[in-house]
Formats: C-alpha cells, structure tokens, sequence
C-alpha cells in the first residue's frame, strides 16, 4: 500500500484494506479523478455499486496503472440516481448499466442506456427502466440499435446458435453482406453468481464450487482470482509451492484453450489439417490437467489456501514426460496453420479493432495484446514477491483475426517453455495452508491473467467478515464489445471467424 | 501442400480404440462412487454435512449417494472417519431414470438400451440437437470434444446438428435459467418426434452447484421427459460415449463386473 495521493488509495493487486481507509468522497472528486486517471493511460478494472445506509448506494471504482503496477481505488456515494461517466469515458457503459440493473438506480446522461442481464433488481422495490414488476422479464426486450433504409436488412441470430455453444443474441444491419452494426444482446446465462455471494451463504462449501463455474472453461483463473481474495482478507499468502502449482495450473488452461482456438481459427478458414490436430491436442492439455486433479477442467484443484491435491515427484514427471510429447504436436500443427497462404489471406486485415478504440472500450488480454496495447496482470500486477509465470508478454500490432491468433501462438511457445522449467524446479513444502478468518469491514482485489485476459474478483466484508459484496468481472465483459467493433465493414459471413478469433465467454459476462 | 503431407504423417491416427477397448482413465479421475456401507457407524452423518449438493442421503437407513447432485468433488471421502466412501474410476455413470443414479446398497446399473421400435429408428443414427441453458462451457466443450478425431462421434452415426428440425433429440446442459427457460422449451417442440431428451451434467439434472437458486429451475427434470441422465461436472467424454452407445444398444449388454480394488482400469 503505498498511502494517499489525492482522493482514492493506492493499492496492489491481492491487498486488502479496511473500509475505514478508503472514505467516500464526493462526487465531482470521484468523477474528475476516474476521469483524469484513464485520460492518462488507466483502465477502469471493476466499477460497481454496493448498499450503502438507507437507500444510498457505495460505489466503488478500481482503476489499474498498468506502467506502475498500482492499483488505485475510489469511492463515493449516492443516493437515487447516478451521472453517467460513459460520454467521457466508453469503457464504462456496461459498468453503468449493470449498477442500475442491479440496484433499480436511473443513469443520467447514458447514451445507451439498457438492461444487461434481464433479471429483478436485488432491490425488489425499484426497476431503472419502471417496467412491470409483475410481469416476466424477457431476455433481449429492448430497443436495439437499427439502420432504415430500403436496401439495409437485419439478421438477427439466437439465443440457440447452430454448434455446441452457449446461447446469445446478435443483431446484424446490413448492407448487402455488409455488416454496417453489430449488437449483441446477452443475459440468457445468468445464474446469479454475484447475489447468492453475499452474507453467510457466501462462506458455504457450494461457493468455491460455484465460482469454479464462473466460466467452465476458466476454472484455474477464477478459482485462483477467489483464493486470492480469501487470502489477502484472511492477511495470509500461500506457501510458494502453492503459488506456483497454482501459476502451472493457470498455464496449462492457457494452453489448452489457445490451441483449441487456433484449432477453431482453422476449422472457421476451412483449413482442417489444423483444425483436427488442434481438437485433439487440446484434449491432451486438459489430460494434464486431469493427472493433476482428476478433473480435465482443474475442478477442485486450486482452493482458499493454496493447491488441495497433493502432488509429488512421481507425478511432477509424469507431467513432465507428457508435456514433452504434446509440444511437437503442437509445433506442428500450430506452424502448419500460420505457415498456410490461404490462411493469411483470410485473416489478414479482418475484424480489425484500432488500439485507439481498443483502449477506448478497456479491452484486456488476448483481444487487446493484439492491438498493441500492453495489458497483461501477469506482468503488470504481479502478487506477493514470489511471482510465478511466464517471464514475457506476446504482444501483435494489427488487431486482426490473424494478430489475435499470433498473441495466442506466441502465449503457446511462452508458456510451455515455462511450465516446463517450473516443473523442473517447484518449491518445496506444503501447497496448503489454513485460513484465519477474514478481516471485517474491508475491501479485497485479485487480479489474475486468465487465458481470454484479466480476471477481477473484489470482495467488501461486513462486520462480522462474510462477503457484503463480490465483485467479479471476467475479461469478456471487456470484450464482447470489441468483438461488435471488430464487425462494422466486414462481411456477415466472416462473423464465425472473427467470432472465433475473441471466443468470448457467455456465462462469464452472464454471471 | 508439400509441409502438410509430412506432418499428417508424423501426427499419426489418433482415434482411440473405443469401445473395443476399455479407455484409460486419469489416476486421479472420480468416477463411480463405491459406498461400504458396512463401515457406517451408528449416528454418523458427517459425509452428509460435508455436502453441500445434499447428494448424500440417509433417508432409506443406509447411505445412498444421488449421481445426479454429485459434482464429484470428492470432499465426503475425506470427511468420513470410517473411510466408507471411494471413488472409483469407472467412467460409466449414465442411467435411464433419475432413481437409478442413486448408489449404495444397490448396484448401479449400466444405461439399458431404447425398446426395439427407438432403437430401429435411431440405433444407426442419431442427430442431437445441443441446448446449453446456463451451461458453463464445460459441459459443452467436452461434448464438442466428442467431435474430435480422438473419439470420433461420427464414426457411430451420432452428430450433433445446427437445427432443431434436423435432430432426433435435444441434449440440455446448464442449470435451465430463467432466461433459457423458453428458447428450451421452444427448441424441444421444434424437434418433430419422436424424440429423446438427454440431461448431460449435474446442472442439467438437479441444478448441480446452482442448486436453488432464483435464476435457475434446477435442471430440466420437471420441463420435459428426461430419456438419459449423464453425471459429471462435467461429464468425461468416455462417459457422455458410454451413455449414448448404451442407450442406442451398440455396446454389449455386460453387466458391471465386481470391482475389488476399488479402482477402474
């Protein structure tokens, strides 16, 4: 913690710190300095609102210096209504929206201003939008964003899509095949992940089961970014055999989800030696993953407190041997696809995204690692002194299709280099240990590099240490509205692809 | 063209050799959950207190465990003193009723096949329509999985298609939100009959770790006229393939041979 600058505290990633050191301040303070800070480079990491006295609100703001490392926090209250920051600041229109989804609190001034997720406000008594609290919500009714114009068509596609997918609205205007403006409508996923954390249900044993689910495909990087929590508000860090079988976990989800994703890349081009080696290698990671815990999604893996399987020598190079296999596999297919003509040709120059609306909307990892712009917690907002990952940080310039896939090559080739150094020398000692119990009245962050970006888990406690809010943003709640961008101009049918080439989480925006 | 060729070479043929032979499972794979109730001291219930999915139940007297609520997270086999409960690594968990995924005294019997007029319709192919209602991905990416050359669906007459007009069936995963709760409905009664409806995963049988939640309905049990039920969170692949071969009649009819050692091949 590195004390008070202004309004706001200065902390790191995976500090807690009591309620009592972070005071509200006023409005304009707390707009002006938001504003200032990602005038100069910050992104908004997590804004969200939590119930203050009466009926007002505390809303708080996590702002992420990624030169620095710091992490600086901001708070305010209101009560009734909210000024919309989002005409100054893009990446914070869903923030907005989802404060009054959650609250039933009108924004001022949003320019966009529409449900989110479609469901009840935890305030039963007030809706932001006055419908009918009587009658069913229904996901996607709204007014969506439409071109007239006698030769423009819409095509609206979902919620069931036509593969093995979680569902999702899309609304294309069109021009011809071209697409003018792309609107995605999501909320048919929400589970209500972030209501059924607070209180004493939240310390029950179903929670880490719960947040391991967050985003099936992401189990590591949330199950770590919620042990992180844990730990910073039970004052401990894990032992650093815990760190880093935990940061091997994390690499391997990483791995396995980016060959898939070159192998999706490949099956959407058409180019099928790579998209059937890819689809089986994939499964070799998850294989790995599965000798580490039993479970090819690392369920039950990573726990408050650090690694809850035991994993000994024998194993470690069981996995070292396996590991060794796969990587000419992966070589191989991986240098096929990149190596293939045809393949620049159709992912040159598609799906562009600018670094300057990149950053504009706050895009994290992979979709804006592409676009030049350096975001990576890994390396940015590393815990503890005793760091574990992947030493650097792939970064492409063009913001396209193939830049999207050449980040992930290059994560490909960093991170199994890592992983198998780190296996060669993991720490000794135990990988688990006990938690105290947590500090009350205090505010927690974690920060994680999941493989799709950056994982924010906030926690506030109440007085007795229970969760009086959780805060999670996956990084496709970033995303999704890059993916929307990256549409405009290109042809409806290289949706599949571009698509692809984020591969976005549903239930991870969903919650 | 000249790199490819080489390269398919040297990837070699992957698809496995299932069901000729039985798979590998991980070591550390939680499959079928073998109870001693033998060891069951009088009074005890701490396995139940250790699960929060309530899938152990003592109701019957002795212990039984619901296949349809476990996640197979395996905190109950530490939290009992007796050591009474196990996890085997027997992949095949699928049933053709919900009471049949209870385990305990009983044996857990395999998937029975279809009656002889289904089987006739779909033994030899069987077109899925996929419906995730609240799905974490997971679920859905080991079903996509099945699609890949290691286990090669196709190869059975098994495929999962991109409209409901085109399949025989649906195949749910996910908790069934609020939100989902039409676009499912909607889906199985675009499906022209008959028809099949598969619950694949703890959230599409009785919630799994949504349980009772507001936004979810717990599964899809009390929506539609569930034909097989596929535990796992998420299923193993080998275990979603056991089920559909099974209920299609394309694996022997063997019964479940006594497994001693506590443990699958």
């Amino acid at each position: 913690m590195s004390g008070d600058v202004g309004a706001g505290v200065f902390i790191r990633n995976g500090d807690c710190l009591s309620l009592s050191l972070l005071q509200p301040v006023g409005w304009e303070d707390f707009a002006g300095v938001l504003l200032d800070e990602v005038k100069a480079g910050g992104r908004v990491a997590a804004y969200f609102a939590a119930p203050a006295a009466g009926t007002a609100l505390d809303l708080f703001a996590v702002i992420v210096q990624d030169q620095t490392g710091n992490l600086r926090l901001l708070r305010s209250e209101i009560d009734g209504i909210l000024v919309s920051l989002t005409p100054q600041c893009p990446q914070l229109h869903l923030f907005e929206r989802e404060i009054a989804e959650q609250y039933g609190v009108k924004v001022e001034g949003h320019p966009w201003f529409k449900p989110v997720r479609f469901h009840r406000a935890w305030r039963r008594d007030s809706d932001a939008w006055d419908r009918d609290p009587g009658a069913a919500l229904v996901p996607g009714d709204m007014e969506f964003y439409r071109i007239e114009g006698d030769e423009v068509h819409e095509v609206a596609v979902g919620p069931v899509h036509a593969g093995i997918i979680e569902p999702g609205h899309f609304r294309f205007q069109c021009y011809g095949e071209r697409v003018i403006h792309l609107e995605i409508s999501l909320g048919y996923q929400h589970r209500g992940v972030e209501a059924r954390l607070v209180g004493s249900a939240g310390r029950g044993a179903a929670t880490r089961r719960r947040l391991e689910t967050v985003a099936g495909d992401t189990t590591i990087g949330h199950a770590t970014a919620y042990g992180l929590v844990c730990e910073s508000l039970a004052g401990v860090t894990v032992p650093p055999r815990a760190a880093a079988l935990r940061a091997v976990a994390l690499e391997l989800e990483r791995l396995a989800n980016h060959v898939g994703d070159i192998g999706g890349l490949a099956t959407d081009v058409g180019f099928l030696p790579t998209a059937s080696f890819c689809g089986r290698i994939r499964g070799d990671y998850l294989n790995l993953t599965a000798e580490l815990c039993g479970n090819r999604f690392g369920r039950g893996l990573v726990c408050p407190g650090g690694v809850a399987m035991a994993v000994d020598a024998e194993l470690v190079d069981r996995l070292g041997r396996k590991l060794a296999a796969v990587e000419r596999d992966t070589r191989g297919a991986v240098d096929l696809f990149f190596g293939a003509p045809s393949v620049l040709a159709r992912t040159e120059g598609i799906g562009v995204v600018s670094s300057g609306t990149a950053r504009e909307l706050g895009l994290v990892g992979v979709a804006a690692r592409a676009c030049g712009l350096p975001v990576d917690s890994r390396r940015h907002q590393r815990t503890g002194d005793g760091f574990f990952g992947p030493p650097e940080t792939a970064m492409m310039e063009d913001g396209d299709v193939q830049a999207r896939g050449r980040v992930r090559k290059r994560e490909i080739q960093v991170s199994f280099a890592w992983v198998a150094q780190a296996l060669g020398g993991l720490p000794d000692g135990t990988a688990l240990r006990d938690l105290p119990s947590a500090a009350p009245s205090s505010l927690a962050v974690a920060l994680v590099e999941g493989w799709r970006g950056e994982i924010v888990h906030v926690a506030v406690t109440d007085a007795n240490g229970d969760f009086s809010r959780y805060k999670i943003v996956d990084p496709s709640f970033h995303n999704w509205s890059g993916l929307a961008m990256a549409l405009r101009g290109e042809q409806i049918s290289d949706f599949p692809l571009i698509n692809k080439s984020f591969n976005l989480s549903y239930c991870g925006f969903d919650l | 063209m000249l790199k490819i060729i080489p390269e398919r070479i040297r990837q070699g043929f992957r698809t496995g050799k299932y069901p000729k032979q039985d798979p590998v499972m991980p070591e550390r794979f939680r499959g079928l959950p073998v109870l001693d109730t033998g060891r069951c001291r009088n009074g005890c219930q701490d396995c139940l207190a250790s699960c929060p999915y309530g899938a152990l139940d003592l109701a019957g007297g002795t212990l039984g465990l619901d296949l349809g609520l476990c996640v197979f997270c395996g905190d109950c086999v530490s939290a009992c003193p007796q050591d009474a409960i196990s996890f085997s690594r027997d992949w095949r968990l699928a049933s053709r009723t919900r009471d049949g995924m209870v385990v305990g005294d009983r044996e857990h019997l395999l998937v029975q096949a279809l009656d002889a007029k289904m089987r006739k319709l779909f033994g030899r192919s069987l077109k899925l329509r996929q419906v995730s209602a609240g799905g974490c991905n997971a679920c859905e990416a080991d079903l996509n999985v099945l699609g890949t050359l290691t286990y090669d669906l196709g190869r059975f007459g098994i495929q999962f298609v991109a409209s409901p007009r085109h399949a025989d069936g649906i195949l749910v995963t996910g908790p069934v939100t609020a939100n989902m709760k039409s676009a499912l409905l909607d889906t199985y009664a675009a499906v022209p009959g008959p028809k099949l409806v598969i619950a694949s995963g703890a959230c599409a049988i009785g919630g799994g770790p949504f349980r009772g939640g507001v936004e979810v309905n717990d599964g899809v049990g009390d929506l539609l006229p569930v034909d097989l039920y596929i535990p796992g969170c998420p299923p193993h692949p080998y275990t979603v393939l056991d089920g559909l071969l099974r209920i299609l009649g394309r694996l022997p009819d063997s019964r479940r041979e006594p497994r001693t050692d506590g443990g699958g091949r």
